[in-house]
């Protein structure tokens, strides 16, 4: 605790100065949750202060608290020791709090200076003074260094997720921001564009603006920032000065056990192949060779946009592959639609669980016999589901429950329980522990193992690079629609992400360091 | 300090103040619809006047100028048809042939106008129903009312009142001109005013809008109280043609669906957020011409309403097109 009212020794400073924000005691509950449970948390001027924690751990309520999207049940939010309370998101950027969240706020049909404006809009003569509006926009991207890149005229769906992160950059130093919130802001882009972004950071830091920044990838954090503050399960673990921690220690305190146990032991053995491709392809797909054999778990690694879930969309015979072929067990197969993917045997739990996933109007029994009844020609609506439930340690009062009152973690378990019902023994999991919290997330891989070890074959997409590595068999790493290469389990961030970017110097925080 | 990289590709600057391309590509096709028509129509004899189609399109183009705004919001309003209908009764009773009650009729249609318009956007805004729904009902109990009062032509507009009918100033008649005069002022208020800016944005995403400081209630509203009133001049002009208002002058001209048509053919995106003024303006003209050309060919009514259908889902389709999202 006593490290917390500490500025880290890396970031010197003169011995009257003082935080910036300090937050003190911020609880926050919502329905049946309790999201913060009196947490601290500092910012000094200059400072890039990271902020970890799991999914569900809390980074995103504290920061809507602090810049007014919630307003806490209890504690307080001093900036430059003066107590605010924002009741809009809007107050709080004017006092200087601005937040760049991970879906940008702008609007692709509007121009870089109608974004930065929007609602402030200067007026001359009762006009929106457009020249001004570019002018003033002009020098605040002049200020960020690029005003030959990006022209205060362009509309912003004709600019790179890089550019339309600047441009947020700059709409927050539109309002002079004090204190610059980051959330997963490297999750979309190149190395090289994570470079350029490291830069703007330290050139926003030397302008004493306080920066913080939450993060999944603990290598940037380390090369980024001079604090970190851990969250885990709504309450505040640690800050620590950067350099005085390593990744693993961080990654203990965010899981609160040693990691080893994290994550279930790899299989020795796998099976005969399940499902085979060669040359598949569609428009969004080129040359996929792939092999995923029974009792394995294949991970896809990726930035967005790679082509993973367009991968498992094609499998399943969503957007179906146009050429090349497929087999299952041995026998060729044609999958041009779910219908026959289900038939085939095939599982897809989509990242979209409650979209895609679940109807969740309808009880836990409506929905794990969804897709029995589409795939068998059943009349038997009221099948036993006593061994499924039983299977993925279903945690609901009845099976007549319905699913929507259920937690994240017991939803992915129903959609689980559609598959059982089916005999699905390929499974394509799609972001299988998003919005998941911790305990439940473990329990999930313990039952993705246990199924691959009663022979299914289970191919599975996340865009956590972590569970991607502790979970698979076997990594394959896509860029561009094309499979980039392969990789035997437990291979490092760095080298994955080299061959998702397809660049060299693709580990940050070698090249930062 | 000066960060470039090559993620930063260079990018051509482009003058806020111009239309969009998709703006050009509609008027592009006004020419083509413009040049065939008319050498059909010169083929087969029969002759062409510009002003005579232009005049024909002022009641739908008025209207469509104010559902531009609408939809410019992500609305909509399905009861302007009645709207007119309630506008032209309401001024011919008012004014009850009488030139000195003139103005008496035309403050009392304003205010109808704004009382539908307040009344379209508050139900929208704070009952939170869907804007296809709200209006619908509203057109339902605007029809409901002129029905029971009303089953023929009731009142008159004093032959003094008949100028924006039928008057013209030399070559040109009033009517175009303030249909002209319209659908500049309605792009000048998009282009530069803040209501202009925060209706696109709105339009485009009302989270977004909001988390901005934008009140996305009041420019809701004030995009209905806007497209009301052009349902009011449409109304009024309309009522100054025929010398007295009926129920029906607004349904039989179908002025809620052609106006979204036209709004649409003319690259307005029906969710809201993307097009203008001018496009519609160009989606109202292609229809008159059509109108014009299919009249003079003597062609079948029937097919008529097939070729611009056709024509319709061919345009949506192809903005449709042209919008798939380049990053992805």
């Amino acid at each position: 605790m006593s490290v917390s009212s500490q500025p880290a020794e890396t970031s010197p400073r003169n011995a009257n100065e003082r935080p910036v924000l300090t937050m003190r005691g911020i609880t926050k509950t919502f329905p049946g949750v309790t999201a913060l449970a009196s947490v601290d948390l500092d910012a000094w001027p200059g400072e890039v202060h990271a902020l970890v924690g799991e999914n569900g751990a809390g980074k995103s309520t504290l920061m809507k608290v602090l810049a007014g999207v919630y307003q806490p049940d209890q504690g307080e939010v001093r900036l430059d020791g003066e107590r605010v309370r924002f009741h809009h998101p809007r107050e709080a950027q004017e006092r200087g709090v601005s937040i760049i969240h991970q879906e940008f706020n702008l609007l692709p049909a509007r121009t870089v200076a109608q974004n930065i404006f929007l609602g402030r809009e200067p007026r001359r003569a009762g006009l929106v003074d457009q020249r001004a509006m570019e002018r003033a926009t002009a020098e605040i991207l002049a200020r960020l260094g690029v005003e030959r890149s990006i022209s205060p005229r362009a509309l912003i769906d004709r600019l790179s997720i890089a550019q339309r992160q600047t441009v947020e950059i700059a709409k927050a130093l539109s309002f002079d921001a004090r204190i610059l919130v980051m959330d997963e802001p490297t999750a979309a882009l190149s190395p090289h564009e994570v470079e350029a972004l490291f830069a703007r950071v330290r050139a926003l830091q030397k302008r004493g603006i306080a920066l913080l920044y939450v993060s999944h990838r603990l290598e940037e954090v380390i090369a980024i920032t001079q604090r970190v503050t851990v969250l885990k399960d709504g309450e505040r673990v640690d800050t620590v000065p950067t350099a005085e921690t390593t990744p693993d220690r961080l990654i203990a305190m965010m899981v609160g056990r040693d990691l080893d146990h994290y994550y279930p032991e790899r299989s020795e053995r796998t099976g005969v192949p399940m499902l085979e491709i060669r040359s598949g392809g569609n428009d969004r797909l080129r040359d996929i060779d792939l092999t995923v054999h029974r009792g394995e778990i294949v991970g896809i690694g990726g930035l967005e946009g790679a082509g993973r879930t367009e991968l498992a969309r094609a499998i399943f015979g969503v957007e179906p592959f146009t050429h090349g072929t497929m087999t299952l067990a041995s026998r060729p197969v044609r999958i041009t639609s779910p219908r026959q993917a289900i038939r085939a045997g095939i599982g897809f739990l989509t990242e979209d669980r409650k979209g895609e996933g679940l109807v969740l109007i309808q009880t836990i029994r409506d929905n794990a016999l969804l897709a029995f009844r589409s795939a068998r020609r059943t009349t038997r609506l009221r099948q036993a589901l006593g061994d499924e439930a039983r299977k993925v340690d279903l945690r609901a009062a009845s099976l007549d429950q319905e699913v929507r009152l259920l937690s994240g973690g017991n939803q992915q378990k129903v959609v689980l329980m559609k598959w059982l019902s089916t005999r699905a023994e390929l499974l394509i999991f799609d972001e299988p522990t998003r919005g998941i919290d911790i305990g439940a997330k473990a329990g999930i891989y313990d039952l993705m193992r246990e199924l691959a070890g009663n022979g299914a074959a289970i191919l599975m997409i996340s865009s956590e690079l972590p569970e991607v590595i502790g979970l698979s068999d076997r990594i394959v790493v896509m860029r561009d629609g094309a499979i980039a290469g392969e990789l035997p389990g437990g291979s490092d961030e760095a080298t994955i992400m080299t061959l998702a970017t397809g660049e060299r110097d693709a580990l940050v925080a070698g090249s930062a360091a | 300090m000066s960060v470039v990289t090559a993620s930063d590709r260079t990018l051509p600057a482009r003058w806020a103040g111009l239309p969009s391309s998709g703006t050009w590509a509609i008027y592009g096709v006004l020419l083509l619809v413009l040049a065939v028509s008319w050498t059909l129509i010169l083929a087969t004899g029969g002759n062409i006047n510009l002003t005579n189609t232009l005049v024909r399109s002022v009641a739908l183009g008025i209207v469509a100028v104010g559902q531009t705004f609408v939809i410019l919001g992500g609305s909509l309003d399905l009861s302007v048809a009645y709207q007119v209908s309630v506008t032209a009764i309401t001024a011919s009773v008012v004014m009850d042939g009488r030139p000195d009650r003139v103005w008496l009729g035309v403050l009392a249609v304003l205010g109808v106008g704004v009382a539908i318009g307040l009344a379209n956007g508050l139900i929208i805004t704070v009952l939170h129903v869907n804007a296809f729904i709200a209006t619908l009902g509203m057109s339902l109990i605007l029809r409901g009312g002129l029905n029971a009062g009303f089953d023929n032509f009731a009142g008159a507009v004093p032959r003094e009142f008949e100028w924006f009918g039928y008057g013209d100033a030399g070559p040109v008649p009033y009517s175009v001109l303030v249909l002209i005069a319209l659908v500049v002022a309605g792009w000048f208020v998009l282009r530069f005013t803040r209501f202009g800016h925060h209706l696109y944005a709105v339009g485009e995403s009302e989270d977004t809008a909001r988390l901005s400081g934008v009140r996305s209630a009041r420019v809701i509203i004030g995009a209905h109280v806007l497209c009301s009133l052009t349902a009011v001049l449409t109304g009024l002009f309309i009522v100054s043609r025929l010398r007295a208002g009926a129920p029906w002058v607004g349904p039989d001209g179908n002025y809620d669906l052609e106006s979204i048509a036209a709004v649409v053919l003319g690259g307005t995106a029906l969710a809201g957020g993307r097009g203008g003024v001018l496009g519609t303006f160009a989606g109202v003209v292609i229809l008159a011409l059509l109108d014009n050309a299919f009249n003079q060919l003597e062609v079948n009514a029937f097919l008529k309403d097939v070729v611009r259908g056709v024509i319709i889902i061919a345009a949506v389709a192809l903005y449709a097109f042209r919008q798939r999202d380049p990053i992805r």
